[in-house]
């Protein structure tokens, strides 16, 4: 296990890679869900201003 | 044949209704591929026998590059669909590609910049393919940049979609910068048929390829809904959304 984590001493490049492109994806499909989030609760509210 | 089909692309009821049905699918299916290439290059493949474990980033690497140009192509192809046919829905679609083609950027520059230390000795140098990409980035930057300034949603519109139309000649320069110019980046690696890599390599980074083209379907789709609601919310349909 030690030796797969040492990446044969590359770890401190192939771990931090590893980790910006998934924090990456993950924070995408947060603010894609937030930006949903907030547009229906934008038109909820024009609409219920609207008779 | 009918091109009656082709028209409800520019129906946004339509093409709302399309994004809820199919952006879980794609999410879902995006996920899995993505653990499964991760598990297959992380794991399973073995090591390069000149890199060695640092060839891993490939993985995230070079399929980020490739979206951040396929987005940025995608978003160019929106944009002048709505600049010519004056289709709203078009310019939603580039509007919703750019935050996640330039997220793309991101991870290629550095991801790229995490691979360039250990293999050239350095974190950047000012080498066509790095010099474009970062332009790249500044396009992407330039047209949400430009969108937000302009409070009028079409000229906002058609501001933008001419930025990303004009910022489209950058594509080809990156992807040929390597065979143009003197460069630090290795030229592009052949895959299929008489392939530079072995099998074991190829796989997940193929499956990888195709997980992330899912997942910017997926992400992209969501956007567009959060865009066409903002752009439809006094629309009848979006009420019949908002209330089912």
């Amino acid at each position: 296990m030690d030796e797969f984590l040492a990446m044969s001493g590359y770890a401190e490049y192939v771990w931090p890679s590893l980790a910006l492109a998934v924090g990456a994806l993950l924070l995408n499909v947060w603010l894609a869900r937030r930006a949903v989030a907030l547009a229906e609760r934008d038109a909820r509210r024009r609409q219920e201003m609207t008779p | 044949m009918s091109w009656a089909w082709f028209h409800r692309f520019g129906s946004p009821p339509w093409i709302y209704g399309f994004s809820r049905r199919w952006a879980p699918w794609f999410g879902g299916l995006a996920a899995l591929g993505i653990l499964v290439a991760l598990y297959g290059g992380f794991v399973l493949a073995p090591a390069d026998y000149q890199q060695k474990d640092a060839f891993r980033i490939v993985y995230v690497h070079a399929p980020s590059a490739m979206l951040s140009l396929a987005i940025y192509t995608t978003m160019a192809v929106a944009a002048a669909v709505g600049l010519i046919w004056r289709i709203k829905v078009a310019h939603a679609a580039a509007a919703a590609c750019a935050p996640v083609g330039a997220w793309f950027t991101v991870v290629t520059l550095g991801t790229g910049m995490l691979w360039g230390k250990p293999m050239w000795g350095t974190y950047w140098a000012w080498d066509p393919r790095l010099t474009s990409e970062l332009v790249l980035l500044f396009l992407y930057f330039g047209y949400m940049g430009l969108r937000a300034a302009i409070e009028d949603p079409q000229k906002a519109d058609k501001a933008s979609a001419v930025l990303a139309v004009v910022g489209v000649v950058n594509v080809p320069i990156i992807r040929f910068s390597v065979d143009w110019w003197n460069s630090l980046h290795q030229p592009a690696t052949r895959l299929l048929g008489k392939a530079d890599m072995d099998w074991t390599m190829t796989w997940p980074l193929l499956l990888m390829f195709l997980a992330f083209t899912l997942y910017f379907g997926a992400v992209m789709l969501v956007r567009l809904r959060a865009e066409l609601l903002r752009r439809e919310r006094n629309a009848s349909w979006v009420r019949e959304v908002l209330r089912g």
